[in-house]
């Protein structure tokens, strides 16, 4: 079998006597839109802070198209095509929505020790932002302050931000957390469209979205992976009904 | 622009050119002491433009901005005192040995954050300060007197009081351009960013570190010429010069103009100076006045004189 894009081996993160993640193993295979799931608690964003650089893990060893990146910082993670989205917003609110774009295609366009032009008149930049903008449907708020966005609106663009660095891999924590039902409908065909282009770990409380949307779901309770497979597999598993999706009616039923 | 200026331009604008006609009236009215003032008021304005880089546009807090300008000035007095006049050698090493300075400081002191930042530029600072009062070759506590001013062949004469005081007005409005130029570059667009919110900046790509320490050593150098320009101002360095409570007046400078606005610091530094000078006057508890009137200017006038006119452009 072919390499997978992202493999995960037996991550341990403690937090005091805490262990919020606990061996977890996981492959994401090229072209995959991987879910996670789990309870609040489980360890689902740890996991993800450890892929993107911002946490250290204690053991284990993160690879990314074959190449051990699991004492990487953060920004080499990126450049080697790692993107995320953060689940509680987090953007630079006080430059416009285009800026923070921008600057993301900056950040991947060679260095930035130029001093003297004026970078907001760099057609490259600019026209790369426009583009990330108009995928995410934000062409209409492009030089607007982020701190006047809505929240649906700054959802949108913390995914033209990770779009714009033109990632291999994107890590998307909670794209629809905190979003009503249309926003959340439009964040859900946005991925369709992306999951065409780009390999996505997406981590999502709202299951009616993750079983439209993955290839695969792993769930997560209490800091281990406790099932992974296919949606349809998931749906039967017994372990996983009694942990998690027993408490969500609804999903069961529709499934 | 086509709605002609707004306030802010406008104090600039008239700031600038207040600055330029200064000689002008000095010489009509006779008063020198009014351009020997401006002549400080300009040098400081400069130190306090630089340390706004860092400050205002970078969030990096120094509480150490002082060190650069006695380095700048004992690297003049030092080199005076050994026999080298030639402005040509003396302002380059001034210039190259704050920025030295500032990369070792700036790599150190740049691991930290917050309030733990400022203190170990205030430290760092201080220490400077001990090793000056050290240099018993070049007078220890009492400081070293210069006997002649950076010689520039014939270029521009610094014993000329009107020709220095547009020497240090030119440095001053270069090192402005300067710094407009840099934070809309690239380089400053990362800085900013960083200030606003790091990890994000390191999620989409940037190594943090790297660009804020340019950014510190750039801050750094200017502010080193501004010490070479004070030195042969006041024709005397001394350890003084670096002391933490000037450094503090350099930060209350930048606070007063408008942290991370262009033209703040120079408004900050003439309002500071000038209120200084004329306090001083009338009464010698002039400390006691400043102070509070200080506070009620960062407690009502919020982002400082720039941001109160920024507010008034907004209606």
């Amino acid at each position: 079998m072919a390499e997978p894009l992202l493999r995960v081996e037996k991550l341990v993160r403690r937090f005091g006597g805490i262990i919020a993640t606990d061996h977890v193993s996981l492959d994401v295979a090229q072209g995959e839109l991987h879910a996670i799931i789990g309870p609040n608690g489980a360890g689902k964003t740890t996991l993800i802070a450890q892929l993107t650089g911002h946490l250290t893990p204690n053991s284990g060893s993160i690879w990314l198209g074959g190449r051990d990146i699991s004492g990487l910082p953060a920004y080499r993670r990126s450049a080697l095509g790692l993107a995320r989205s953060f689940q509680i917003t987090s953007l630079l609110t006080d430059f416009t929505a285009a800026d923070n774009v921008a600057l993301a295609a900056q950040a991947h366009d060679g260095h930035s020790f130029r001093f003297f032009a004026d970078a907001r008149k760099e057609r490259g930049l600019r026209e790369a932002a426009h583009a990330a903008l108009e995928r995410v449907g934000l062409t209409h708020r492009a030089d607007v302050l982020v701190s006047r966005l809505s929240h649906g609106e700054q959802r949108e663009l913390e995914l033209a931000v990770a779009l714009a660095t033109r990632p291999k891999l994107l890590l998307l924590d909670e794209p629809m957390a905190g979003l009503g039902a249309t926003e959340s409908g439009r964040m859900v065909r946005l991925l369709q469209e992306l999951r065409r282009e780009v390999s996505i770990v997406l981590v999502e409380h709202d299951m009616e979205a993750v079983f439209a949307l993955a290839d695969r779901i792993s769930v997560m309770v209490y800091g281990r992976v406790i099932a992974s497979g296919l949606p349809s597999e998931i749906r039967r598993n017994e372990e996983v009904k009694r942990a998690y999706l027993g408490e969500q009616h609804v999903v069961v039923r529709h499934g | 622009m086509s709605k002609g200026l707004n306030a802010r331009q406008a104090v600039a604008a008239l700031t600038v050119a207040g600055l330029v006609l200064l000689p002008l009236y000095s010489h009509l009215t006779g008063n020198i002491f009014v351009l020997t003032l401006f002549t400080r008021i300009v040098i400081l304005a400069m130190a306090a433009a630089s340390l706004n880089l860092i400050m205002g546009y970078g969030g990096m807090m120094s509480f150490g901005h002082a060190a650069y300008l006695g380095i700048g000035g004992y690297a003049v007095g030092i080199l005076a005192q050994e026999g080298v006049g030639s402005g040509f050698i003396q302002w380059p090493v001034a210039l190259a040995a704050s920025a030295l300075y500032a990369v070792v400081i700036g790599a150190l002191s740049l691991r930290t954050r917050g309030v733990y930042f400022i203190m170990i530029t205030l430290a760092f600072a201080q220490m400077a300060y001990y090793v000056a009062s050290g240099l018993a070759r070049y007078g220890g506590d009492d400081g070293l007197t210069i006997y002649k001013r950076s010689d520039f062949s014939g270029l521009v004469d610094l014993s000329n009081r009107v020709q220095f005081y547009y020497l240090c007005l030119a440095c001053l409005l270069g090192a402005v351009f300067l710094i407009w130029r840099i934070i809309n570059s690239r380089f400053g667009l990362v800085v900013q960013g960083l200030r606003s919110n790091e990890q994000r900046m390191q999620a989409i790509g940037f190594p943090a570190k790297r660009y804020r320490l340019v950014c510190f050593v750039i801050s750094g150098t200017l502010c080193g010429l501004a010490g070479a320009l004070l030195a042969n101002n006041t024709d005397f360095v001394s350890p003084a010069m670096m002391y933490w409570t000037r450094s503090g007046d350099l930060m209350v400078m930048v606070i007063l103009g408008g942290m991370g606005t262009l033209f703040g610091p120079v408004a900050g530094a003439v309002a500071f100076l000038v209120l200084e000078e004329v306090l001083s006057q009338v009464t010698e508890y002039w400390a006691l006045i400043m102070g509070p009137l200080l506070l009620l200017i960062v407690l009502f006038g919020r982002g400082g004189i720039m941001g109160t006119l920024g507010r008034l452009d907004r209606g």
